[in-house]
C-alpha cells in the first residue's frame, strides 16, 4: 500500500537509529568492561610470570618486524628526504628529518599499526578461542576470575611492549637512514649525527614520543582484549572479532596521534 | 569389567583449604548436612523476548545421580549455567544447599563455585598447558598446597581416570574420549561438593561412552558427591542414573527413577526413549501444506 | 616447565633491555638529553625591535658555542618591542655591555641569538638587562634599502 521507498527509507532510519543505540550501549559496556580489567589488574602483577608470558608473546615475537620495518622506513625517508632536500643544498638535514619524523611521528604510529596487526589480532583471536571452546567458562566455574587470569595479563603485556617497540622502530630508522645516508650517498656523519643532536630535543620530542606509543599502546591492548572477550563463540564470530581490532586499533591510533599532535606540538611554531 | 578400581576413598580436601572469611561458612557449614543439594523453585528464564525455562521445579537429593534430558536446545545447558551462576532467573529461585545462588555476592559466588566441578560439552581443557597443568590448575589456585602434594594429588585424579600416563601431553594431543577423561580429573580435582556434566557422552565411541559412564557413578558413590548430567543419550544414562527429568520447551514434562522411565507409557518419554522420529516433538519444521507448496506457481 | 618458564624471562628480559637500549640511544646520541635538560641557568632580558625568525629554545651562542636558550618572547604594547627572555648557562657570565643580535646559521638555517661580550668589570647579574641589541636583517628590508640608495646614487646624477 506505501509505496516502497518511503518504506525503504522508514527502515533505513529505523536500522540506523537501533544500530547508533546497539552502538553505544556496546560503548558503555566496553568502558565498564575497561574498569573490571583496571581493577583486576594488580593480579597480573602479582602474578608476574603471566605477564611476562604476555610480553613475550606480544613483544617479543615483534621484535623481528618491527625492526626490519623501521629500518626500510628510515632507508625509505632517507631516500625521498635527500631528494628534496638536496636541492635546497640542506642535505645536511637529512638527519634532522629522519630523526623528527621517526620520533615524534612514525616510530609511535608505524609501529602502533603493525603491532595492532600483529600482536592485536593474535591477542583478539586467543582470547576468542578461549571463549568459543568454553574454556572461560570453565575457568568461571572453577571459582577463578578469567578476567584477572586471561584479560589482564594479555593487556599489560601489551601497554609494556608498545613503548618498546616504538623506541626500536625509530632507533632502526635512524641506523637505516644512517646506513643509507652516510654509508651509501656519502653524507657527511659528523653532520648528520650533529645536526640532529642539536635538533631533536628530549623532553619534546622524544618523551612526546613515548607517552605517544604508550597512549597507542593502552588503546590498542584495550580494544584486543575486549574484542576477545566480546566475540560470538563460533568460527565466523572469532574472525570478525579480529578483523575489529586490526580496524578499530588502526581507526584508533591515527585518530589519538592527531589529538596528542596537536596537544603536544601546538606551540611549536611559536615565536 | 573394568581392571581399574575407581572406587580409591580419596581423602577430603577440605582440611587444606585456607579458610578464613566467613562467606564460606556461611554459604554450607550445616545446610550440607541438608538432604537436597541443589533445588529449582519455579524458575523461569529467557533471552531478550523468547522463553527458555518456563515454571520449572526440580530438586536434587544429595548423593545423587540426577540426568536432565531433552533434546537440543530445550534449556538444558542454561539449568547448569542458572545453577553454576552464570545466569540469573528472571522469577523464581535456584537454591544450592539452601542457598540462593542468585543471591550472592561476587565474592560468595566464587567462594560457593570451589565446591563445583564441571564437566563441559568437549572438555574445555586449557589448551596452553598440558594435562598435569590442567588438573593441578584448581588446586594451585585455591589452595597453598605445597607441589608435592599437588603431584601426588593430581597423579591420583589421573590415575582414577586412566590417564596418568598421559600427564605430559598438551590438550590437542589427546583423543576426544581422553579429553573428557582428563576434564572429568580436573573437574574432581578439588572433591567438590556437586559435579556438572554437560553432555558427557556427545561423540564418544563405545568404549569410552561406558568408560564414562562408570565413572561419573563410581565417582559420585566414592566421593559422595551429587552429580547432575545434562545429556540425550538415554540409553547410557539409563545405566548410571537414580533419576532422571525430561524437559521440553521449557517446561518437566516427566520424571521418575530409571526403572520408572523404562515402564513408563507417557508419550514422550516412549518417543524418547525409543528413538522414534514422529510423536510428542514433531517431525517436521512448521511449513505450509506439501502439497500446496509443491505445486505452488513460481 | 620449569626450563620453558626460565627461557622465557631470558627472551623477555633481552627485550627489555633492548627496548631501553634503544630508549637510551635515542635520548643520548639522538637527542640532546645531556645538555639543559633540567632548569640550571640565570636569567637575561633583551629587548629587539624585530626578532625575525626567533622561536622559543632557540640557542643563545657566544662564539659559536651554545650557551643557553631562548626561554620566552613577549610583546611590549607601550614600547612596540619584542621582550626576549634568554636562559644562560651559570657558567658563562655575561658583561653588562654584552651585545645581543639575531642571526640566521647560514641561508636556511636556524634563527639564533648571537651574544658579545663586551669590556666592562661587572658581570649582567640574574634578570639584568641586556643594554645594546641588534635586531633581526628582514630581507625586504635589507633590498629596499638597497633600491632606495641606489635611486639616491642614479638619481642624484
Amino acid at each position: 500500500m506505501l509505496s516502497s521507498p518511503v518504506t525503504g527509507i522508514a527502515d533505513a532510519l529505523r536500522r540506523l537509529g537501533a544500530g547508533s543505540i546497539a552502538s553505544v550501549a556496546r560503548l558503555g559496556y566496553a568502558a565498564r568492561f575497561a574498569l573490571a580489567v583496571g581493577r583486576e589488574s594488580p593480579a597480573a602483577f602479582l602474578r608476574l610470570h603471566l605477564t611476562i608470558r604476555e610480553i613475550y608473546f606480544a613483544g617479543v615475537l615483534s621484535l623481528i618486524i618491527i625492526a626490519v620495518s623501521g629500518m626500510f622506513v628510515g632507508m625509505v625517508l632517507a631516500l625521498q628526504g635527500y631528494d628534496v632536500l638536496q636541492r635546497y643544498g640542506a642535505d645536511e638535514s637529512l638527519g634532522v628529518l629522519v630523526a623528527l619524523s621517526l620520533v615524534r611521528e612514525l616510530g609511535p604510529v608505524v609501529s602502533g599499526l603493525l603491532f595492532a596487526s600483529r600482536a592485536g589480532s593474535a591477542i583478539t583471536a586467543e582470547i576468542g578461542l578461549m571463549k568459543a571452546t568454553e574454556q572461560l567458562s570453565a575457568m568461571e566455574m572453577m571459582a577463578v576470575d578469567p578476567l584477572a587470569r586471561v584479560v589482564a595479563p594479555r593487556f599489560w603485556g601489551g601497554v609494556i611492549s608498545m613503548p618498546l617497540l616504538a623506541a626500536l622502530f625509530s632507533t632502526m630508522g635512524v641506523f637505516g637512514a644512517y646506513v643509507f645516508g652516510v654509508q651509501l650517498i656519502d653524507i657527511d656523519a659528523g653532520s648528520f649525527w650533529g645536526n640532529m643532536k642539536a635538533a631533536v630535543d628530549f623532553r619534546f620530542d622524544i618523551v612526546n614520543g613515548i607517552i605517544k606509543s604508550v597512549v597507542f599502546g593502552v588503546a590498542v591492548s584495550m580494544i584486543a582484549v575486549f574484542e576477545g572477550f566480546d566475540a560470538s563463540p563460533t568460527a565466523e564470530g572469532v574472525s570478525s572479532a579480529t578483523t575489529r581490532t586490526v580496524v578499530e586499533s588502526s581507526l584508533a591510533i591515527l585518530a589519538l596521534d592527531f589529538v596528542l599532535t596537536v596537544f603536544m606540538f601546538r606551540g611549536i611554531s611559536q615565536t | 569389567m573394568t581392571a581399574r578400581s575407581a572406587t580409591i576413598p580419596l581423602p577430603r580436601l577440605l582440611a587444606f583449604f585456607p579458610v578464613s572469611d566467613a562467606s564460606v561458612a556461611a554459604s554450607l557449614p550445616t545446610a550440607a548436612r541438608t538432604e537436597i543439594a541443589v533445588e529449582l523453585a519455579n524458575v523461569t528464564f529467557g533471552y531478550d523476548e523468547r522463553p527458555v525455562l518456563t515454571g520449572i521445579s526440580m530438586t536434587i537429593p544429595r548423593g545423587k545421580v540426577v540426568a536432565i534430558m531433552g533434546g537440543s536446545g530445550c534449556g538444558k545447558t542454561t539449568i547448569l549455567r542458572l545453577i553454576g551462576g552464570q545466569l540469573k532467573p528472571q522469577s523464581g529461585q535456584v537454591l544450592v544447599a539452601g542457598q540462593s545462588v542468585a543471591d550472592l555476592d561476587r565474592e560468595a559466588l566464587y567462594t560457593m563455585r570451589r565446591r563445583f566441578g564441571m564437566l563441559f560439552q568437549f572438555g574445555a581443557l586449557f589448551t596452553d598447558m598440558t594435562v598435569y597443568e590442567n588438573v593441578a590448575f584448581a588446586m594451585r589456585e585455591h589452595t597453598d598446597l605445597p607441589e608435592e602434594l599437588v603431584r601426588d594429588l593430581v597423579l591420583m585424579k589421573l590415575h582414577t581416570v586412566g590417564l596418568r600416563g598421559a600427564a605430559h601431553l598438551m590438550p590437542s594431543e589427546l583423543s576426544g574420549g581422553m579429553a573428557r577423561r582428563v576434564a572429568l580429573a580436573r573437574a574432581v580435582a578439588l572433591d567438590p561438593m556437586l559435579v556438572m556434566y554437560d553432555e558427557p557422552f556427545a561423540g564418544l565411541d563405545p568404549i569410552s561412552l561406558g568408560v564414562v559412564g562408570q565413572m561419573i557413578r563410581r565417582l559420585n558413590d566414592a566421593l559422595g558427591i551429587t552429580s547432575v548430567v545434562v545429556t540425550h543419550d538415554v540409553y547410557e544414562s539409563l545405566k548410571i542414573v537414580d533419576y532422571m527429568y525430561f524437559v521440553s520447551e521449557g517446561k518437566i514434562i516427566a520424571q521418575g527413577t530409571a526403572n520408572e522411565v523404562r515402564a513408563s507409557a507417557d508419550a514422550f518419554v516412549r518417543q524418547f526413549v525409543e528413538g522414534a522420529p514422529d510423536g510428542p516433538v514433531p517431525f517436521h519444521y512448521p511449513a505450509p501444506p506439501y502439497r500446496e507448496e509443491l505445486f505452488a506457481r513460481a | 616447565m620449569k626450563s620453558g618458564r626460565s627461557a622465557l624471562d631470558l627472551w623477555v628480559g633481552i627485550f627489555v633491555a633492548i627496548g631501553i637500549g634503544c630508549v637510551l640511544f635515542l635520548a643520548l646520541k639522538v637527542g640532546n638529553l645531556v645538555t639543559f635538560g633540567s632548569t640550571e641557568g640565570y636569567r637575561l632580558e633583551a629587548r629587539f625591535d624585530n626578532i625575525g625568525g626567533l622561536k622559543v629554545r632557540a640557542p643563545a651562542k657566544a662564539a659559536g658555542v651554545v650557551v643557553g636558550r631562548v626561554e620566552r618572547i613577549r610583546f611590549d604594547p607601550t614600547t612596540y618591542q619584542a621582550i626576549v627572555t634568554l636562559k644562560i648557562d651559570h657558567a658563562y657570565p655575561f658583561t653588562t655591555d654584552t651585545i645581543a643580535s639575531i642571526f640566521t646559521s647560514g641561508l636556511l638555517g636556524e634563527v639564533y641569538v648571537g651574544l658579545e661580550a663586551g669590556g666592562d668589570a661587572t658581570m649582567l647579574p640574574d634578570g639584568g638587562k641586556i643594554a645594546k641589541t641588534q635586531s633581526a636583517l628582514v630581507l625586504e628590508k635589507l633590498i629596499g634599502q638597497f633600491l632606495f640608495d641606489k635611486a639616491a646614487t642614479s638619481g642624484g646624477k
